[in-house]
């Protein structure tokens, strides 16, 4: 029988979905690891044996690749949740969040946040992903306004023509800029490719 | 849900000109169309195929209903009456076959030519497959062929840890197990259909016996095989023919053979359709038939890469 059924481990009660539910953004648990699944393509020989060509990233490592199961095969739901947090503070070791609604608040360590250590701005509002209830990994907001602590300094006029500069965020980032911007700007970053948008304050 | 169809005024048109060139290639060859039940008292025992199951209803009345996964067993009632060669358009239900190229309901083409054998039907389905399309050349291969000239396996010499080998070197998957067929059936759709896409419009025939379905099962070069053909254009699966099993004894015997299956693999049995051994019984003629997916083939007419964009409304949005 084809359909979800339900049971519990130690931390919630978690679906079991057959590979005809599986959809973009589903969260399952394979080979012991939370999985998303990015895409699900049905194959069938004219006649016999359907399979499914699942596309799948490894929440804890990262990896994409492509697994094949049996039609009507089945995989546990992984309790994964996204949660919008507001940035605390980083103490040295630890990075600390909290639910705006409940002031709950979660710590993440240096390979949950991993790269988007570079875009976290106290008070910011990020994308938090709790794996059993534990930060998995955190997701900065797409846009970001920060303040520029190093730059070559600015060539007056020169607002129009092309050309860029690196510059050296509070965070450590380093984002090309156009030439006219210097030290102490606000500048918006779009945090998905790591490019400048706009300058924000003079 | 959106109320609004997922195929543009175009791809409607496109149907209905598609529809209505099959008619015309049909009616200009003397064969008859003909309608039968989509909703009938047996359904199809293949373990491969979920049929939809209508249990409500006064009509019912505690005697589900099986939506049709193809018209087969009563157009080869009406055979068996002696209607000559007949073809239907009709929709036909599959559950849990969905995805880019599949919808669990969709339209079949289903005809029949007694007096052909599967290669004469081979050569209408390209006729068909040309009116439709337009002139184009077309090949058959053997399904031995087939794997020996796309992936160099030898589908029926081949151990089947070799077979299992082979698909895993290529391929993740994880715990899968199964028979022989289940590997072949991983490297049809992973390794030989990608290679088909090259290959324009290709037939392949001879399947092992094991895939006969219910086609005729001979012996060639000293291998059993099912006198089924598929037709590919360009890698996709069009249609699925037979050189039609007529043997009353031989039906029954892999109806049965199909439930046990079933049993093995934890699926229920399927009542057996007695009104089509009744028929085979009394005789129906030698014949070829062959099943051929409306919406794929509408698909190929219009350049449409999702089956999603050639239904009005598909699966999600009906």
């Amino acid at each position: 029988m084809i359909g979800a059924h339900f049971f519990s481990n130690s931390h919630t009660v978690m679906a079991n979905y057959s590979t005809n539910e599986f959809r973009s953004g589903l969260k399952v648990m394979l080979d012991g690891d939370p999985c998303s699944i990015l895409e699900n393509e049905f194959v069938k020989p004219g006649k016999g044996q359907a399979f499914n060509r699942v596309r799948l990233r490894n929440l804890n490592t990262g990896r994409v690749w492509e697994r094949t199961f049996k039609s009507g095969e089945s995989l546990e739901g992984a309790d994964v949740m996204d949660r919008t947090m507001e940035y605390l503070y980083n103490d040295g070791e630890f990075y600390h969040f909290m639910e705006p609604d409940t002031y709950e608040q979660h710590q993440a360590d240096a390979k949950a946040v991993g790269e988007a250590h570079l875009w976290l701005k106290e008070q910011d509002e990020c994308v938090v992903t709790l794996y059993n209830g534990t930060p998995l990994s955190v997701t900065p907001p797409n846009f970001v306004e920060l303040e520029i602590v190093e730059t070559d300094p600015g060539l007056k006029g020169d607002t129009a023509q092309g050309g860029s500069k690196p510059a050296t965020l509070t965070t450590g980032a380093v984002v090309k800029v156009p030439l006219f911007i210097t030290t102490g700007e606000v500048v918006r970053v779009d945090t998905r490719t790591g490019e400048y948008q706009n300058r924000v304050s003079k | 849900m959106s109320w609004q169809p997922g195929a543009g005024l175009e791809q409607l048109r496109a149907r209905a000109g598609l529809l209505a060139t099959l008619r015309r290639f049909f009616d200009e060859r003397g064969v008859l169309e003909v309608e039968t039940p989509l909703l009938c008292s047996a359904g199809i025992t293949d373990p491969a195929i979920e049929p939809l199951i209508v249990a409500g209803g006064q009509s019912v009345a505690g005697q589900p209903r099986y939506l049709q996964t193809s018209p087969e067993y009563a157009m080869k009632r009406l055979l068996a009456a002696g209607s000559g060669p007949i073809y239907q358009i009709a929709r036909a239900f599959r559950d849990g076959e969905a995805g880019s190229r599949h919808n669990p309901e969709f339209s079949l083409l289903e005809w029949y030519r007694p007096g052909f054998d599967h290669h004469a039907l081979m050569a209408e389905v390209a006729d068909l497959v040309c009116a439709c399309l337009g002139p184009r050349d077309w090949k058959a291969l053997s399904y031995r062929q087939l794997f020996l000239d796309s992936i160099g396996i030898d589908p029926f010499l081949q151990p089947v840890e070799e077979l299992e080998s082979r698909a895993r070197a290529r391929h993740d998957l994880g715990n899968l197990s199964g028979d022989r067929d289940l590997w072949l059936d991983l490297l049809l759709t992973h390794e030989v259909e990608p290679w088909l896409a090259g290959q324009g419009l290709c037939f392949v025939y001879d399947y092992p016996a094991s895939q006969a379905a219910l086609s005729k099962i001979v012996s060639v070069d000293g291998f059993a095989v099912g006198q089924r053909f598929e037709l590919y254009i360009d890698g996709v699966e069009l249609a699925n023919g037979y050189h039609e099993l007529t043997d009353a004894g031989e039906q029954r015997a892999r109806f049965v053979a199909d439930n046990e299956r079933r049993l093995a693999l934890g699926q229920e049995p399927r009542p057996i359709d007695e009104l089509l051994l009744e028929a085979l019984e009394v005789g129906m003629p030698e014949c070829s038939g062959v099943a051929l997916g409306v919406d794929r083939l509408l698909m190929l007419a219009t350049g449409e890469r999702d089956i999603r964009r050639v239904l009005a409304f598909d699966w999600s949005r009906s």
